[in-house]
């Protein structure tokens, strides 16, 4: 086994993942009914995603392990998301936020990853692409409205970036998985996303009326499983049943 | 035929098996009716997301999560159809939706029991679901051509949700003797409301004879759910679990089941706000609305601001 390319493989999985769990916190209890079918459609389509990306890792791992494992019987110190994924959903601002940067970051990470050297990964993003750019187009909306809407939404947009603003950072870090993808060509250079990223990001945060952030930290970890506290909560969710009920079907 | 009165036209409309359509006169009764009916059944749906939705965090694989999600978005989109549908009879989705918020409309009540396993998942899809197609497979039938167009696409979309149900059910009576026992518990528990879904016997109806006879209504209460166990104790026989019914039995004479009655007592009490989850069902919705506020008053704000701006590039 290639063991980058299985974590390479798995982070993606993992974003997906736990950023569609969240989501779907959503279902019912949104602000408007359209809203409610709007994030229920966009979790799926994480939710989907998780489960190709963590199929394909499970296949790369070679052990036998399947989607379900990978999703349900592993620990938080075994997931390597982005800490942004796992935060609280928080008001409605601080959600459409977090989905924009990371729509916005998906966007130029799966026009990338469709032309990677990896067939089967190549053929996921140019499934997520699609999607990706529908989702985008969304969440960039909401930020628009919330952003220059009334003074409360401003301020709750705003309060909203600066909340994640210093998690930002790790979606562009680089470490020897990356680099190894790099030189085999199976994913892109981070320092590249990075700046492809920024530009919209700083295009959209500004025709909102809002301002960028400044960074004072950079809060990371995830992609070596170290989380934040609500990610064991998250877990002991999404997870119940498989740990009360070990090997079953379902 | 050429009618000089409104009401003979009408008459005749139904009479003739015919759709009446929002442009068409109508008795203000049969609207109002139709509101009723048709924002109560458009509330059911957006409630109805609430006890599935408690499973969807934890739903037991990936698939099973895909599903359900699926599935109650579905949900949220039939409520979003028949506020639709109702808002041709002269009401808007704010007025209906206030009426709920403000516990003067009235949702299915069936929702109003918890979905405290996994399995529960299972029943409301097979039992709950599968009740309600009974229901609206009749009303695809209804006089008003609204509600009878979109009967047709929702009952497609719960004939997917009663089969994805039924299966999570026979997953589990096949399974370890911990999930047959969770199977058999939900059937245990969402039987008896489930028949009460159908709502009072015949006799004691209070809106039904007037709806039969604007053929809003198409079959009696008694009869859906007689038609709905017909079938159900079939399916249950195959998943291997057993009703909880003592006098439920093959009644050669009427070519149907016979079954029990049904404790219309707790049904009372429910409909009227004692039920495990009514408080919570509405405190839920209240609390997305109060707390969605800002938001609507967000996207007012900009659309206004917009518009405003447009304007000004024009001039």
């Amino acid at each position: 086994m290639n063991k980058n390319h299985y974590r390479y493989v798995l982070r993606l999985g993992d974003n997906a993942l736990i950023l569609g769990q969240r989501m779907t916190e959503w279902c019912g209890h949104s602000p408007l009914l359209e809203e409610d079918i709007a994030m229920a459609n966009c979790a799926l389509d994480h939710v989907g995603r998780a489960r190709l990306l963590l199929s394909y890792a499970a296949e790369l791992e070679g052990e036998g392990r399947s989607e379900d494992d990978l999703a349900f019987v592993r620990s938080d110190r075994e997931f390597e998301n982005f800490l942004l994924c796992e935060l609280p959903i928080g008001d409605y601002a601080f959600t459409m936020a977090r989905q924009y940067l990371l729509d916005t970051y998906h966007y130029h990470l799966f026009t990338e990853l469709v032309s990677s050297s990896d067939e089967t990964l190549s053929a996921i993003a140019q499934k997520a692409i699609k999607e990706t750019t529908y989702h985008m187009d969304r969440s960039r909306d909401w930020v628009l409205r919330l952003g220059d809407g009334s003074e409360e939404s401003h301020e709750r947009m705003q309060v909203a970036l600066e909340g994640m603003w210093n998690y930002t950072e790790e979606l562009f870090e680089r470490d020897p998985v990356d680099v190894q993808m790099i030189a085999e060509a199976i994913g892109p250079d981070p320092e590249w996303l990075h700046s492809k990223w920024q530009a919209d990001i700083n295009a959209t945060i500004k025709k909102a009326t809002l301002s960028v952030p400044e960074k004072k930290w950079s809060l990371s970890g995830g992609r070596n499983g170290l989380h934040t506290e609500a990610m064991g909560h998250l877990l002991s969710e999404m997870q119940h049943l498989q740990r009360t009920y070990p090997g079953l079907s379902w | 035929m050429i009618f000089t009165d409104e009401q003979g036209q009408f008459d005749a409309i139904i009479e003739a098996e015919e759709k009446i359509e929002p442009r068409d006169w109508m008795p203000e009764k049969y609207r109002l009716n139709l509101v009723r009916q048709m924002s109560q059944h458009a509330h059911s749906e957006v409630v109805g997301q609430l006890p599935e939705g408690n499973w969807i965090g934890r739903a037991p694989t990936l698939r099973r999560k895909a599903i359900l999600l699926s599935k109650v978005q579905d949900e949220a989109g039939h409520g979003l159809y028949l506020y639709s549908a109702a808002e041709t009879l002269g009401v808007s989705r704010e007025e209906m939706m206030n009426d709920l918020l403000i516990g003067k409309a009235k949702y299915a009540s069936i929702f109003n029991y918890p979905t405290l396993t996994w399995a529960d998942v299972g029943a409301i899809g097979w039992l709950v679901d599968g009740a309600a197609i009974v229901n609206q497979i009749s009303l695809c039938r209804t006089s008003y051509g609204p509600y009878a167009r979109a009967m047709v696409k929702i009952c497609k979309e719960e004939s997917f949700h009663m089969r994805q149900g039924y299966e999570i059910m026979q997953v589990l009576a096949c399974g370890s003797a911990a999930q047959k026992a969770m199977a058999q518990d939900a059937l245990n528990r969402w039987w008896w409301p489930t028949l009460m879904m159908f709502g009072p016997h015949d006799s004691e109806s209070a809106n039904s004879q007037q709806s039969m006879k604007w053929k809003i209504k198409r079959q009696s209460n008694d009869e859906l759910r007689q038609k709905f166990v017909d079938q159900t104790v079939k399916q249950a026989d195959h998943l291997g679990l057993a009703i909880p019914d003592q006098d439920l039995k093959w009644n050669e004479e009427r070519g149907h089941y016979d079954f029990g009655p049904i404790d219309w007592e707790e049904f009372a009490r429910v409909v009227k706000g004692g039920g495990l989850c009514n408080d919570a069902r509405l405190e839920a919705r209240r609390t997305a609305n109060d707390e969605g506020q800002w938001v609507k008053d967000a996207l007012m704000s900009y659309a206004e601001k917009h518009s405003k701006s447009d304007v000004d590039q024009v001039a």
